[in-house]
């Protein structure tokens, strides 16, 4: 593919793609990897959990993953047209319709589709839960950190950060 | 227990404000920006009561797309019109998007380091962890309903994605009209 190409494509999937992620940018995980790593062959599945982990303990919105995603395929522009075709076309939406949505407050037809979508987008987040731990829990060891992390973010208001420290640090020392 | 928010908000901010408010948001937020946008918006600021925040939130989670990304446009563009929502939108992109730019240069040059790949491994663990702590506190309040409507609508919908490997617009496509269809004839 030329470079130019691999930009209209990446523009293409990326726009359509934030129109459907009903539920927010960890919703579409699983189409952004079954994109990467199924179809397009970006990527494998390590450096696709990689990109997850990375875009975790970046700052900002989860959606910074797709800059990542974007900067893998194709550098600079590949970043920029990844991160402006996630969400221009869905900020273009919020802002035509921010105008007028107090209007149909309390209105039959706004409360159905809130809470339609709602057990479509936990649908979605589960698959994706599903489709990194699939990529990234490979032993025991990885599959224990998984589930005290969940254990800890459930049930106590300790800063994920410790355990994310901790996780790293069971990385490194070679022990996955 | 977090103070009662003000009745009413007093301050109306201006676009450096936007600005500036919501880059803070942006290098703040760690697992997502929202908690930091409420804190900003309804605690440090009051530019919206709790109420206020709620009602915008709630559109910015009607729209596809990143959640606190829209709302960063919708919040804008009640406090400045387009340009407010350019300048809220580029101040919580604009850091993120450098941050990470940077990192993934890095990646590019010593993704393939051994250290590295271990480091990261483990986090990505801890990071999926996470994100199934989301979901049960997502799913906790739709399965104690005890209605079986929306947990078996979750449940195609996580079949058809995590499974079947159905291409996202599909499932959107067919389910959503059939989940808001339901939610319709149950008010």
């Amino acid at each position: 593919m030329t470079p130019g190409n691999v930009l209209i494509v990446l523009a293409g999937h990326f726009a359509l793609l934030s129109l459907f992620a009903i539920g927010g940018a960890n919703a579409a995980i699983p189409e952004m990897h079954r994109l990467a790593v199924d179809v397009m062959h970006w990527m494998n599945d390590r450096q696709f959990s990689d990109m997850f982990a990375m875009a975790q303990i970046s700052p900002g919105p989860n959606v910074i993953i797709v800059t990542l995603i974007g900067y893998h395929v194709a550098g600079f522009a590949g970043a920029l047209v990844t991160t402006a075709a996630m969400t221009v076309p869905t900020c273009t939406l919020a802002f035509l319709i921010a105008r007028v949505w107090d209007r149909f407050k309390g209105a039959r037809w706004r409360k159905a589709i809130q809470a339609g979508l709602v057990p479509l987008s936990l649908g979605l987040m589960a698959a994706s839960a599903f489709v990194v731990a699939r990529a990234a829990d490979q032993s025991w060891v990885a599959v224990a950190i998984t589930v005290v992390t969940a254990a800890v973010a459930y049930f106590t208001r300790v800063n994920p950060l410790w355990t994310f420290a901790i996780a790293a640090l069971i990385g490194l020392a070679g022990l996955l | 227990m977090l103070p009662p928010a003000v009745s009413s908000p007093v301050k109306q901010p201006s676009l450096t404000e936007l600005f500036v408010g919501f880059v803070g948001v942006s290098l703040s937020g760690f697992g997502g920006a929202l908690p930091w946008a409420r804190r900003m918006i309804v605690e440090r600021k009051q530019w919206m009561t709790a109420e206020e925040f709620n009602e915008a939130f709630s559109l910015a989670q009607f729209l596809p797309g990143p959640n606190v990304v829209n709302f960063s446009v919708v919040f804008g563009t009640r406090f400045g019109g387009a340009a407010g929502a350019a300048v809220a939108l580029a101040g919580l992109m604009g850091p993120p998007v450098l941050i990470v730019t940077a990192i993934a240069i890095f990646y590019s040059y010593y993704g393939d380091l051994a250290a590295l790949g271990r480091i990261l491994a483990g986090i990505s663990a801890a990071a999926v962890g996470l994100l199934i702590a989301t979901v049960a506190k997502m799913a906790w309040p739709l399965f104690r309903t005890g209605s079986i409507i929306a947990p078996v609508l979750a449940a195609i919908g996580f079949v058809a994605i995590a499974l079947l490997h159905v291409p996202l617009p599909w499932v959107i496509v067919v389910l959503a009209p059939v989940s808001v269809a339901i939610a319709w004839m149950r008010p």
